[in-house]
């Protein structure tokens, strides 16, 4: 989903930064005022980090022999809400830009709005629904993940079509075509990312329950937590 | 107690399965990198980048380090955190159990 350095026209790259500044503005105040408020979770807060720093930067083999990396931003959105991964998604796209040469600064505005917020957002809407329709944690988890990066780089396509549209074909002609390039070597990166975000979760039950419940992630339990481990 | 364990090694498993069958399946594919590919794409149709990146690691070899080194930052302050949290709960587990005996298993 990493645009590469210059390949966006100075005019989308200069629009996907405004678009996209206001939600990284935003997603600093609530990392500062979660750490503020909730200091006890900042742990938590290095944990969501972490897992996205560690899945963006592993590049997996998919089907149709093409290889793609995963985003991990949904874990993130699913325990503090989507702003704070606006924050953290951006620092791990500017290090990929600086040290990696993965991605650039003249498209950091187009994939931060892709990575660190349209992913987020995606995979929060989506955890939303499937709780809300009876499914309990896990299952939310898991459609958080996948749906997360799957929108990723579905506007990552857009994004691209947009600025690139197809002579013949146009707009829609050539959103098929990034499309075909990005989203079906997804869709495997999608669903392993689900499993991994199911077996975060389910280590981060067992083990850090008490945050948990304070984020409203899980209920709070009247009696003091029996241990089932 | 054996149940969660079974599930945990099932998922791991599948996980596990997912990204190795692909490359045991088609032996012979490349597995480009579909951002690579996209550039291609963008490049066909005569678009030239207008800039270059600040800093480019001078060779394959070089990049795969930076990008491990992104992976072990990631990996080990999740293990940290990850294993700060199962300290804790241990922890705080001898004080109850000395109350409520045989509580687990």
């Amino acid at each position: 989903m990493h645009i590469a350095e210059g390949f966006l026209p100075v005019p989308h790259a200069i629009g996907w930064v405004v678009a996209a500044a206001p939600f990284v503005v935003h997603g600093a105040r609530a990392v500062a005022t979660e750490v503020r408020e909730r200091p006890e979770s900042t742990l938590l807060l290095g944990a969501a980090g972490a897992f996205t720093f560690v899945l963006s930067a592993i590049k997996l083999p998919s089907l149709f022999g093409s290889s793609s990396h995963p985003t991990g931003t949904g874990a993130g959105a699913v325990l503090f809400r989507p702003p704070v991964m606006a924050l953290l998604g951006t620092v791990v796209l500017l290090f990929q830009a600086l040290l990696l040469a993965h991605g650039g600064l003249s498209t950091l505005g187009a994939n931060a709005f892709a990575f660190a917020v349209v992913g987020p957002w995606a995979g929060y809407g989506a955890y939303r629904l499937t709780r809300a329709l009876g499914a309990g944690l896990l299952p939310g988890v898991f459609v958080a993940l996948a749906l997360a990066d799957l929108a990723t780089y579905g506007t990552t396509s857009l994004q691209l079509a947009l600025a690139f549209p197809d002579p013949a074909s146009g707009l829609a002609g050539a959103a098929v075509k990034f499309l075909g390039v990005f989203a079906v070597t997804q869709v495997p990166l999608a669903i392993g990312e689900g499993l991994l975000g199911v077996l975060l979760f389910r280590v981060l039950t067992v083990n850090a329950r008490p945050e948990l419940e304070r984020l409203g992630v899980l209920p709070p339990e009247p009696t003091p937590t029996e241990e089932r481990a | 107690m054996t149940r969660r364990r079974l599930v945990t090694a099932l998922l791991v498993l599948a996980v596990l399965a997912l990204f190795a069958l692909p490359l045991l399946l088609d032996g012979g594919a490349e597995y480009a990198g579909t951002d690579g590919q996209a550039t291609a794409v963008i490049e066909e149709s005569g678009y030239r980048p207008w800039v270059e990146s600040v800093f480019s690691p001078s060779s394959a070899e070089v990049e795969s380090g930076l990008f491990a080194l992104q992976a072990a930052l990631g990996g080990g302050v999740l293990g940290y955190v990850l294993g700060r949290l199962r300290g804790r709960r241990q922890a705080a587990r001898p004080a109850r159990s000395e109350q409520l005996p045989a509580d687990d298993t």
